[in-house]
């Protein structure tokens, strides 16, 4: 039976909605207003293609669903393979969840080549739907990297003072992490004849080569994601991007790297992922102190917040890596939480920055007396940034700290002093810029959220509110497919364990083995 | 030995295309300049119909005059790309020709000539062949790239081009001459017997200079050092021609010659071959950073490309070489649409060709603008553009080979490279308006571009065809 293949239909969509675009001629200021309204019609009807998906799924299962499966390219073993678990699912939502408001929050303060501008967030709506649904390795890479062109555009021309050197940094830095993963993914085909993400979960590939893949998978995860030390392009990315730029890279690009290693580094390279395990950690704890502390001393909100993304993708890879079911989910959860959370935050800077064009922190100060609805919407995403209990934001960290603490808990305390500075710089910058004496007049002047910005709001706030409530709604559709991902690492991890009983008087490989993971 | 015309059937493209030749030259001998433009169309049919009939021809792996020539699928599916490139070609230099006042009527013909010489090239089995097609290929390249004689850059180009290409003709001969007095034979199949009884070191001395050679032809590094004066000196049609066509037949050419003449010295061969690829996307990745004219960036793309080419036959297998085709296919259509974006660029009379002049094309035509954004994420391997393809089968190929250093090498290589692409995607989209290029674009020159950018960008959707047709064609060089 040849089912209707609704996840082509969502990823491309978009794609089709573009080229619709492209099409439109005329008058600039028509062409502009058309472009807006087909751009929101086009991520609108995407998002309601999504939501049936979110009904239509059975949320007791593990496997993977809506599956297809086409040949395509089979001089090089790839097919079209797309599908869905518990894990790909909310990262697709988010995709079409935060495109449409992408489109409102640049409804005006784009003003030139509006079209291009449409027709370049459609296409990346289009591919990150496209990389959460691929179920073939070269597929996911395809749509992995397609994502660099449409957002090397974005940050270049509608970007910052720097954005020359933003875009730049951005498309460089993640196509260098790339092209190692590239050539794993050819060496993983070479050794397992198949690129299908599935497959390539049941036959593991030796020791040894694992190490090396897993090490060039890492490059272009943790280059994704962004860890420290490879964090640096982010920073720049976000504050030159305009504001839907930074919505899009901090709600949905990050999530690329985390999904990747959910994907790709655990159950295909468990051994090497244990092995590896104690070196992410420490970068994951280094990163959360680290960019807290920068995040603490930053005089430009977007900065401020960019610094936070990568303290909170801490969290994440700690969840992951601690290959505990909790863990994991809490890691899923933390992403999904924090591209909402984020995403808002990167609006309410927006906002601000549509009336008095500057991020200076400084420059702002006691907008609560003037625009008191934005000043309640700004302070429940801080406070979803801050992780506390009643907002999405603390759910994924609590679960991953938790998780954390059962595998080592040094790392677990040192990771817990994020929370308190993430607390502190964030509620600093609110204090700053929301509370405070008014010593700005342009400042003081600025109006409160219009009726377009405050119903894009809406939605964000309610989801932080509800998902910090009742984390059921994700979470009871997630863990099946965590479970089964923990289940499979498991059993290779006792596998490998008996052969290694069985090799231990002929090879010296275990006792090194033990010394790397202390 | 009789000679009937039935054995000559397997060449009749380049008899064809031959006498076609002559009678256009002594057409122009009479007519003069002034019948360019005809002379022009005539060739550019005259490649349609050398196409069709290439197409009727045997592929069947046939021999004749003596061996001196084999007619595989090897050869004739190049033979079909290196007429798509000579179409395209001179389809590009009309409105060029016109532009720079050159209307010589030697210069469509020349473009025939050494066609034929690529044709024969490919087809070569035998050292005397082999040369004989360069050297009918180069002298007529020679010529071309001083085409414009009065204008000191062209001439410049095409005598430096003469001199270096002369050194590497001699190389060859030099060595071909050193491998038949060690082998006895300037057969390719011969040579390949007399090697695996005895490799003597004399002859692989020999081997090395005949690789020197034809390194040179494909501009490998060290033996590049002509690629950018050449590219940047000549007539913009000719540096298209250049980068469009005769590489392809010289990678076909030194594919032929490893597969078949040189099995016995493989490892040798692999590893002068190992050399030059990684130092070439080296070099083209590091020295086109700091160039400022378009066409000289060009070459060294170009350099860098015939790197990642090489990968191909290094890798020792018909997937690789049909990989090689594959990459050289994709290429050639990239290059196609660059260039003639690159003759677009015209202000006031005259070529435009330093990258600052591209600024804000995006804003004066913003169709130009799109297609070299697409090109150029296209040639820095970017999915879901053809280019990526290209590259995505040829470090396959590599991880097939276990070749990983030079994939590793490749893809650092590729991410050097993309900043210069992109240096280009940034000069139009993100820097201020310059003035607006001369907008009249001529119809075969847009369809050109065209056809380039729409294949690139929806190459995606039938991905196997080409590769497998590719593949295909390499299988000859195995059959044995």
């Amino acid at each position: 039976m040849i089912e209707f293949p609704v996840l082509s239909l969502l990823t491309f969509l978009p794609l089709i909605g573009a080229v619709l675009i492209l099409t439109i001629r005329g008058e600039e200021a028509i062409v502009a207003r058309n472009a807006r309204w087909a751009a929101l019609w086009v991520s609108g009807t995407t998002f309601l293609v999504s939501l049936y998906l979110l009904l239509q799924f059975d949320g007791t299962s593990g496997e993977f669903q809506f599956v297809e499966n086409v040949e395509w390219f089979p001089a090089l073993g790839l097919s079209y393979a797309m599908g869905i678990d518990g894990i790909s699912l909310f990262f697709v939502l988010l995709s079409t969840f935060l495109t449409p408001i992408c489109v409102l929050a640049s409804w005006n303060s784009i003003t030139k080549r509006v079209k291009e501008y449409m027709v370049a967030f459609l296409v990346l709506e289009s591919f990150m739907i496209g990389t959460f649904c691929a179920l073939d390795a070269v597929l996911f890479y395809i749509f992995f990297e397609g994502v660099l062109i449409p957002m090397f555009i974005i940050i270049g021309v509608w970007g910052g003072a720097r954005r020359v050197y933003s875009a730049y940094k951005f498309f460089l830095y993640t196509l260098l992490g790339s092209v190692l993963m590239l050539l794993a993914l050819l060496t993983l085909y070479h050794q397992t004849g198949t690129t299908n993400i599935p497959e390539l979960m049941e036959n593991p590939v030796g020791r040894d080569l694992q190490i090396w893949l897993w090490l060039a998978f890492f490059a272009s995860f943790a280059v994704k994601m962004p860890m420290w030390p490879v964090h640096t392009w982010l920073p720049d990315a976000h504050v030159e991007a305009p504001t839907a730029g930074s919505v899009i890279l901090a709600g949905v690009l990050l999530k690329m790297g985390g999904y990747g290693f959910l994907r790709f580094s655990l159950p295909m390279f468990p051994e090497a992922s244990e092995l590896f395990a104690p070196f992410v950690f420490w970068l994951s704890v280094i990163a959360i102190i680290y960019t807290s502390l920068v995040a603490l001393v930053q005089e430009d909100m977007k900065k401020l917040i960019a610094y936070s993304s990568v303290a909170h993708m801490g969290y994440v890879t700690l969840g992951i890596f601690t290959f505990t079911a909790q863990g994991i989910d809490g890691a899923i959860f933390q992403m999904i939480s924090h591209g909402v959370i984020s995403g808002a935050l990167f609006l309410c800077v927006g906002v601000v920055y549509d009336r008095l064009h500057t991020r200076e922190i400084a420059r702002y100060g006691g907008l609560v007396k003037n625009m008191p609805k934005y000043a309640t919407v700004f302070m429940i995403m801080v406070l979803g940034s801050v992780g506390l209990p009643g907002t999405s934001g603390f759910v994924g960290e609590f679960l991953v700290l938790l998780a954390a603490f059962q595998v080592d808990t040094v790392i677990a305390a040192l990771a817990t002093t994020g929370i308190i500075l993430g607390a502190a710089y964030m509620l600093m910058l609110y204090r700053r810029v929301v509370f405070g004496a008014q010593v700005n007049k342009d400042a003081a002047a600025m109006s409160d959220l219009n009726p377009r910005e405050f119903w894009y709001f809406v939605p964000l706030v309610a989801l932080v509110i509800w998902l910090g409530v009742q984390p059921g709604i994700v979470m009871d559709k997630v863990a099946p497919s965590t479970e089964k991902l923990v289940t499979l690492y498991q059993n290779r991890s006792i596998e490998t364990a008996a052969a290694q009983d069985i090799s231990e008087d002929s090879s010296e490989d275990p006792v090194r083995y033990e010394e790397l993971n202390e | 030995m009789s000679l009937s015309f039935a054995d000559l059937m397997p060449i009749l493209p380049e008899l064809f295309l031959a006498c076609a030749g002559m009678v256009l030259l002594v057409l122009g001998a009479l007519r003069g300049n002034s019948a360019t433009p005809f002379i022009g169309k005539a060739v550019l049919i005259s490649f349609v119909i050398a196409f069709l009939i290439l197409l009727g021809v045997d592929w069947g792996g046939t021999s004749l005059l003596n061996d001196m020539l084999v007619m595989d699928q090897f050869a004739g599916f190049l033979k079909l790309l290196v007429l798509l490139g000579l179409m395209v070609s001179v389809a590009l230099s009309f409105q060029y020709l016109d532009q720079i006042i050159c209307q010589r009527f030697e210069y469509p013909i020349l473009i025939l000539f050494s066609g034929i010489g690529m044709m024969l090239m490919l087809s070569a089995n035998d050292l005397l062949s082999l040369y004989v097609g360069l050297e009918l290929q180069s002298l007529s390249l020679y010529v071309l790239a001083s085409i414009r004689r009065e204008h000191l850059r062209s001439a410049e180009a095409g005598m430096k081009y003469f001199i270096l290409g002369a050194i590497s003709s001699g190389m060859l001969l030099f060595g071909s001459s050193i491998l038949y007095g060690f082998t006895g034979a300037t057969n390719f199949e011969a040579i390949a017997d007399a090697l695996a009884s005895d490799l003597t070191p004399g002859a692989l001395i020999g081997m090395v200079f005949v690789l020197a050679g034809l390194a040179f032809k494909i501009s490998a590094v060290p033996f590049h050092m002509w690629t950018p004066d050449v590219y940047e000196g000549a007539p913009t049609s000719v540096t298209a021609f250049f980068a469009l066509v005769p590489k392809l037949a010289a990678l076909g050419l030194i594919a032929r010659l490893v597969f078949i003449a040189l099995p016995a010295a493989q490892d040798q061969v692999m590893q002068i071959l190992w050399l030059l690829a990684a130092a070439s996307m080296t070099l083209g990745a590091f020295a086109g950073l700091a160039q400022e004219n378009i066409k000289r960036l060009l070459a060294y793309s170009s350099i860098g490309n015939m790197g990642y080419a090489m990968i191909g036959i290094i890798a020792g297998s018909q997937d690789g070489v049909g990989a090689m085709i594959f990459y050289m296919a994709i290429y050639m259509i990239m290059t196609a649409g660059t260039f003639g974006i690159v003759l677009c660029m015209r202000r006031n009379g005259q070529a435009a060709e330093r990258i600052e002049d591209l600024a804000g094309l995006s804003s004066n035509s913003p169709y130009l603008a799109y297609g070299l954004a697409i090109l150029m994420f296209s040639m820095s391997g970017i999915p879901p553009l053809a280019g990526f393809f290209g590259k995505l089968v040829i470090f396959q190929a590599a991880v097939q080979a276990e070749l990983y250093v030079l994939a590793v090498l490749g893809v650092l290589t590729s991410v050097v490279a993309a900043y210069y692409y992109l240096r280009l995607i940034k000069t139009m989209f993100f820097d201020d308006p310059a003035d607006a290029f001369e907008n009249e674009i001529s119809f075969s020159r847009r369809a050109v571009m065209m056809i380039s950018v729409l294949f690139i960008l929806l190459f995606i959707l039938k991905p196997s065809m080409l590769v497998d047709i590719s593949v295909n064609a390499a299988g000859a060089l195995f059959a044995g």
